[in-house]
């Protein structure tokens, strides 16, 4: 692609080594370890659902049992395909047992690897097939029913209960949204386990559970072959439970998941050993699943300034890049996040936020680049807030964005109204039409404001990548190098949660799924 | 529909003002004009045209105009409206509470507490809770600030921890203990089924039972909270909207000093 800004396309290719560079060093401590959540993960994609009388899902119930004994490092498949062998049983009569109390897994023979492994297949092969379906199914409808043009509108629904949920959602999708998010309760993502069933009281947002996933992809299907669009449904892959939702999120067709360790470690104190380590594998499964990831480097931004900590965005973008890629994710599904936060008192701090969309939409081409609405200094001036959403719609279309999530006017006052979103899917829909072709008739003038600012992002991007190469991300993150926020290696939720693989340790998903389509 | 571009209508009313009985100004003293915007659950039409008249009637507004209506999905009707009230509120008995306090900027309040206190005032904050925003106690806190008002950790003369979000009400008590607090902040920004006023609630009689609640100066902040509200709950003071980090030092420096002169 030709570069409007005259970006060098050689400073881009170095950025991207560093960004690598990070990356693997990264990856090498993620391969050493196993995590309370993947190991969940794993006894979900045996096929091990439910909670237990005192609503715990099995999925804990079994992991714990193994954490307790000590032998987490070992992984649940070994001891869950073990116990299958000697026993005969299928993996939910095991975690029934467990639960019971009536079987401790820990301390059965041990059969031959050969036969642990045969009795595994069946369960990962019934998993592997539900994911490859459920994909199919989205390319199905992709195909028959298509969708809406890029940039897709997205919008929240945030009522804390499933059902109130479906009839906001439905009203966007005819309204013209092309993707749904189901804002998360607060606090969720600390939960270290994921609830259960159907759920109708959430503050600030609903329950991510697989029952609800359920309900909200049926009825957009739905709406979906009603308006002749296919709605794709957005949840939130991020915090305790990152590998699990994105599991759960694969079994029930979402679409869209956002997933960002940095995110949790940044805004949610999470333990970035932990973190990283939950993130590889819930890049796995989404990357299989065809899900599209969005990352959360717009944040940055609500805390650090948007004009001095540009360049965080974008290094921290190429490095969501790199571990995505390691994970198997193409670019394809890449949402990777920016946003529009500058100071709307700014002198020609629109042609400031162009530079950086553009500048972004070149340096990932093939990527569905989330961009982020005014959030910041959204002030409770409705009305304000409207022209605001209107600027950057604007930038939106001009830059072709992947993936608007729409600002409202009511931004900083309350969840949407229905009407709410009315307002701002009208807005973009009026400012996507109006403005559709801009992006191919202007062109930026050589020495200008908007290429010397995106020749600056990018030199100061490159910069920091090189001082991360050479630190490694941890070391950075303890300096507080994203969004001025400090976080120690060992601090955070849940480090205890951690622990090296073992020699018996299995894991065939990432070489299955990784690749495999 | 509307009532055109060019109202007609006649104004024999009082156009002067008259501070016993206000009404809201749209462009002539007293003509009580009102802007709302809702959805009713029926479905676009006459008759709904009609509900939205009668209800905007029910809340005391002459002469109700709808000038624009919509159906957002089946069965949901948004209306934006006028109308012109017609009951009035008398301005001069109002009374709010606020903040007692003159509010200094920041160098200000860094010499206030010099002279008077001698010392720095430690001061912690959070968004406790479940509530995962920081950007209300990052604006009063975070060196940068915000728009243009320093925060507290710019001070000379105040010592400022922000414990970020999420931070449970215990922790928070123990980290004040532990760090010899003068003050502590909190800030909530999730609001809906009042979780603020309950997690706001907790921390007050927490720090009642553990003896606490008179050895430090307890304020809370978000932009759903009036001093008010932060009264009624058992803070000392509550910031809303509009209100910065100079209004929460210098609140934090004179409430000190006139409690410790007292004793």
């Amino acid at each position: 692609m030709n570069s409007k800004l005259g970006l060098d396309s050689k400073k881009v290719a170095y950025a991207r080594q560093l960004a690598a560079g990070v990356a693997a060093d990264v990856q090498n401590f993620v391969d050493g370890y196993t995590t309370v959540a993947v190991e969940r993960t794993l006894c979900r994609l045996l096929g091990i659902d439910g909670v237990d009388a005192n609503s715990v899902p099995l999925p804990n119930v079994v992991v714990d049992s193994l954490k307790a004994a000590g032998v987490l490092s070992e992984g649940a498949l070994f001891y869950v395909g073990n116990a299958m062998a000697v026993l005969g049983l299928t993996p939910m009569e095991i975690a029934e047992r467990i639960s019971a109390g009536t079987l401790d897994i820990t301390k059965l023979e041990i059969k031959p690897l050969q036969e642990i492994q045969k009795a595994l297949e069946e369960p990962i092969n019934a998993s592997m097939e539900r994911i490859r379906a459920r994909r199919a199914r989205r390319e199905k409808y992709l195909r028959e029913i298509g969708e809406g043009p890029k940039p897709y509108l997205y919008v929240i629904v945030a009522t804390g209960n499933i059902y109130e949920d479906v009839v906001q959602a439905e009203a966007a999708a005819r309204q013209g949204a092309d993707i749904i998010a189901v804002i998360r309760t607060t606090g969720q993502s600390l939960l270290d386990y994921v609830p259960y069933g159907a759920t109708t009281e959430g503050f600030g947002g609903t329950y991510a559970t697989q029952e609800n996933f359920r309900i909200m992809r049926q009825a957009l299907d739905k709406v979906g072959e009603e308006v002749g669009r296919y709605i794709r449904l957005c949840n939130y892959c991020s915090g305790l439970c990152m590998p699990e939702i994105a599991v759960m999120g694969a079994f029930e067709g979402l679409d869209v998941m956002l997933n960002d360790a940095l995110y949790g470690i940044l805004f949610r104190d999470i333990n970035m050993q932990r973190t990283l380590i939950d993130q590889f594998f819930s890049r796995v499964i989404n990357g299989f699943a065809g899900v599209i990831i969005n990352t959360g480097e717009d944040n940055y931004l609500t805390t650090a300034d948007a004009v001095e900590a540009a360049h965080t965005v974008l290094a921290s973008d190429i490095i969501n890049e790199q571990l995505a890629l390691i994970a198997g994710l193409p670019e394809e599904q890449m949402g990777l996040g920016h946003a529009f936060e500058m100071d709307p008192m700014l002198e020609n701090g629109f042609l400031l936020e162009l530079a950086q969309a553009q500048m972004a939409r070149e340096i990932f081409p093939k990527a569905p680049l989330k961009y982020m609405p005014p959030t910041k200094f959204m002030t409770g001036n409705i009305f304000r807030g409207h022209i605001q959403d209107a600027l950057f719609n604007m930038i939106g279309i001009w830059t072709n964005q992947g993936i608007q999530l729409l600002g409202m006017p009511t931004e900083a006052i309350h969840t949407p109204f229905m009407s709410d979103r009315f307002l701002s899917i009208e807005n973009a829909k009026y400012i996507f039409n109006n403005m559709k072709s801009i992006g191919d008739e202007v062109e930026f003038k050589e020495g200008g404001i908007v290429r010397t600012r995106a020749k600056e992002v990018l030199d100061k991007a490159i910069e920091l990548l090189e001082k991360l190469r050479e630190e490694g991300l941890f070391s950075a993150l303890e300096k507080g190098i994203f969004a001025d926020v400090k976080r120690p290696r060992n601090g955070g939720k849940g480090l205890d949660g951690v622990t090296p693989k073992g020699s018996n340790y299995m894991n065939p998903f990432v070489k299955l799924m990784i690749g495999g389509k | 529909m509307s009532g055109g571009l060019y109202s007609m209508e006649e104004k024999d009313y009082d156009k002067n003002l008259n501070l016993k009985a206000i009404k809201p100004y749209g462009d002539t003293m007293n003509d009580g004009k009102v802007q709302l915007s809702f959805t009713l659950p029926v479905p676009a039409g006459d008759e709904a045209v009609e509900a939205a008249k009668q209800f905007l009637k029910g809340m005391g507004l002459d002469n109700p105009q709808v000038v624009f209506f919509k159906e957002l999905t089946p069965g949901f009707t948004f209306f934006n409206c006028y109308g012109s009230a017609t009951h009035t509120v008398d301005f001069t008995v109002i009374h709010v509470p606020k903040v007692e306090s003159t509010v200094m900027d920041m160098p200000a309040t860094d010499e206030y507490i010099r002279e008077n206190i001698g010392r720095k005032l430690v001061v912690v904050g959070a968004s406790t809770g479940t509530d995962a925003h920081t950007v209300g106690i990052d604006a009063i806190m975070n060196m940068k600030g915000y728009a243009g008002h320093y925060g507290l950790e710019r001070y000379d003369m105040i010592e400022a921890y922000n414990l970020g979000s999420q931070v449970p009400n215990e922790d928070f008590i123990a980290k004040a203990v532990e760090l010899k607090a003068d003050a502590l902040l909190v800030s909530q920004t999730v609001t809906q089924k009042d979780i603020h006023i309950k997690n706001l609630t907790e921390l007050v009689e927490l720090l009642e039972a553990e003896g606490l609640r008179d050895k430090v100066i307890l304020a809370c902040g978000g932009p759903r909270i009036t001093h008010e509200l932060a009264k009624e709950l058992g803070y000392d003071a509550g910031f809303g909207m509009n209100t910065y980090a100079d209004d929460v030092a210098s609140f934090i420096a004179e409430e000190y000093v006139r409690r410790h002169n007292k004793k």
